[in-house]
């Protein structure tokens, strides 16, 4: 395991330099720099040029390369000159709403999709899972904010039950509750999309393992072949899947909280967007992606320390 | 059964029109047809596969000949028809610049598809090429190569996607290369996985051995026999650049209007939901769901065939 684990920590500090380097790339691809970026384009020669010695971008771009990392490395990620806020402190405001929305959401995407993936699975080829598999199809071909306006028109405007936005979040954990649902439904709905196709085939190659047949043999009722052997088996890739599927979720949050204005990183990053706020964006992408690299270490130690395989091999 | 470009050889070999030996009875009596008539065989027996095929013929001729059939005003605004519910002039109702949306169907379809399409070639051809070069290169190249991959899969995709969109000015052929530059990822992974258990094929030894270079032996003979996967992720891609294009063109990122595609005219609908106007968000709405799910059909149906071939190559 320790091999793995240098393994795969190695693989991990690579791609996290890798990501600073694309964003600190694209802080330097803005369309007349960072300097006019933040001064406009009627700033005079001199004054662009006095706060580019200011930001040291006058310097080699090594040297700024450098100097922007170990910035962003004790957590200074510029100032977003939009909102007058130091873009740390933004995130460090933002980013644990990401964390319920999203968590929520992917906890009880699996919490349907194994049910669901394994029924399909015992009853595969059948009408049961003839029926789901289309349901699922249509989900999965819907992009993620035409899903959340087909919850809003039927549990807010046909139905009346819960509010079309979360703009009130934060003013209790009532309404928090209740703002909540639609969200997280939608961004459910579309993870189980996703998700429930790999546990449905991860079930079926299993059922066909020699140890079935075994286990039936030696006088194992179905449902307990089924219920310790198979689901057991099939649930280690889910592990490696969630881990997988961080991007995506992680991108459907961006659209569901632009869709029902969750104030989270997604809405931070679309008003940034909206009003070219560079230096948000930026630290958006960077905290996202390092979000992502972690979760899916995290993901793969799981996976890891749950199958016998990768712990003794 | 025959696999690629050595079973097609062989199919022609003993067909109707093969030289004189082939007098002496062989039994290969399903050789003699030829892989794509087995290969139509396959696709047209997964009836859902055919059904999406025959919708998205439909919905393609829609849009691109439909509008010289049913011709409508889609660049001038006119503020007098706004927001028509649908009607015998407006069947499908107008939009709030006054717009017929059926026609306006088509003409966002034309972008919509033309994205998606553009999209699923140009990431194809990337993610194959570097796929290939890292598969068959190996060592610290392919390590180089894959963290690369890696590392952009590990940035949430729309992110990077509004971030390029924002930095660039937003033109459709940008905006095809913004999707596809999130798009390719997943075919590099794929093709360097196939060409990793092609590379040591006794075919590719044999025609290293015979001369020939390392780009020929790449291009030759490597990339042809992992095409049937390439294809089927190809398939899947149109589908999900068109679901991308859709968020971004939400997300406010597009081609100003007149111009407009399906996204757009949600993002409209969507707008105008608690207004009522319900015929200028649904109709966009069937459109994109019924073109993604025709598309997965169609590449269900391509999976079927290349499944097939593989399970022939092996018996």
């Amino acid at each position: 395991m320790t091999g793995y684990l240098a393994r795969r920590l190695g693989q991990t500090v690579v791609v996290l330099l890798l990501v600073s380097l694309i964003v600190f790339g694209l802080l330097h691809a803005l369309p007349g720099g960072l300097v006019r970026a933040q001064l406009g384009p009627k700033a005079s020669p001199y004054a662009v040029h006095q706060l580019a010695i200011e930001e040291g971008l006058t310097k080699p771009l090594p040297v700024q390369y450098l100097v922007w990392l170990g910035h962003a490395l004790r957590g200074n990620l510029g100032f977003s000159y939009k909102l007058n806020t130091p873009v740390s402190t933004l995130l460090g405001e933002y980013f644990p709403r990401d964390l319920l929305l999203t968590g929520v959401a992917i906890a009880l995407a699996i919490a349907v999709s194994v049910p669901l993936g394994a029924l399909q699975a015992f009853r595969r080829n059948k009408g049961v899972d003839y029926a789901f598999s289309g349901i699922l199809l249509a989900l999965y071909s819907m992009p993620s904010f035409l899903l959340g306006v087909v919850a809003i028109v039927v549990l807010n405007i046909e139905l009346p039950l819960l509010p079309s936005t979360a703009q009130q979040f934060g003013q209790g954990v009532g309404t928090d509750a209740k703002v909540l649902v639609l969200p997280v439904l939608t961004l459910m709905l579309g993870n189980i999309a996703y998700y429930s196709r790999y546990v449905r085939s991860s079930v079926i190659d299993n059922l066909l393992e020699d140890y079935v047949r075994t286990a039936r043999a030696k006088g194992s009722p179905w449902s307990r072949v089924l219920v310790r052997h198979v689901l057991r088996n099939s649930l280690l890739p889910v592990v490696s899947l969630v881990g997988i599927s961080f991007p995506y979720v992680v991108s459907g949050s961006l659209i569901v909280e632009a869709l029902f204005d969750y104030p989270g990183m997604g809405l931070l990053f679309w008003d940034a967007e909206q009003s070219r706020d560079y230096p948000v964006l930026l630290g958006v992408v960077l905290l996202v992606s390092v979000a992502v690299v972690v979760g899916s270490l995290l993901a793969d130690l799981a996976y890891a320390a749950l199958d016998p395989r990768i712990r003794y091999g | 059964m025959s696999v690629g470009p050595v079973g097609s050889a062989l199919a022609t070999m003993t067909g109707p029109h093969a030289p004189p030996f082939d007098a002496v009875p062989v039994e290969m009596p399903e050789r003699a047809r030829p892989v794509w008539r087995d290969n139509l065989a396959t696709f047209a027996a997964n009836r859902f596969a055919l059904a999406g095929f025959v919708v998205l013929v439909a919905i393609a001729l829609f849009c691109f000949v439909g509008p010289h059939l049913y011709s409508t005003n889609q660049s001038a605004t006119n503020l007098i028809n706004e927001n028509l519910p649908p009607s015998a002039q407006f069947p499908l109702g107008t939009s709030p610049e006054g717009f017929d949306i059926l026609g306006r169907l088509m003409l966002g379809g034309q972008s919509t598809l033309e994205v998606g399409f553009a999209v699923a070639l140009v990431a194809t051809l990337f993610g194959t090429l570097w796929g290939a070069i890292a598969g068959y290169a190996g060592g610290i190249v392919d390590a180089l190569l894959m963290r690369v991959v890696d590392t952009m899969l590990s940035i949430p995709f729309l992110f990077f996607v509004v971030l390029l969109g924002t930095l660039l000015q937003p033109t459709l052929p940008l905006i095809v290369v913004a999707i596809a530059s999130v798009s390719w990822l997943s075919t590099a992974r794929i093709v360097r996985g196939e060409t990793l258990s092609l590379r040591t094929r006794d075919y590719v030894v044999a025609a290293r051995g015979f001369g020939n270079g390392h780009l020929r032996l790449v291009l030759r003979h490597v990339v042809p026999n992992a095409l049937g996967v390439v294809v089927v992720n190809a398939t899947l891609k149109v589908a999900d650049a068109i679901l991308l294009f859709a968020s971004i063109s939400f997300l406010g990122l597009g081609v100003p209007p007149p111009a407009t595609n399906w996204g757009r005219m949600l993002t409209t609908g969507i707008n105008n939901l608690f207004d009522g106007y319900w015929w200028q968000l649904w109709p966009a709405a069937v459109a994109i769901v019924a073109t993604v799910v025709a598309i997965n059909a169609v590449g269900d149906g391509l999976h079927d065939v290349v499944e097939k071939r593989l399970a022939g190559g092996r018996s």
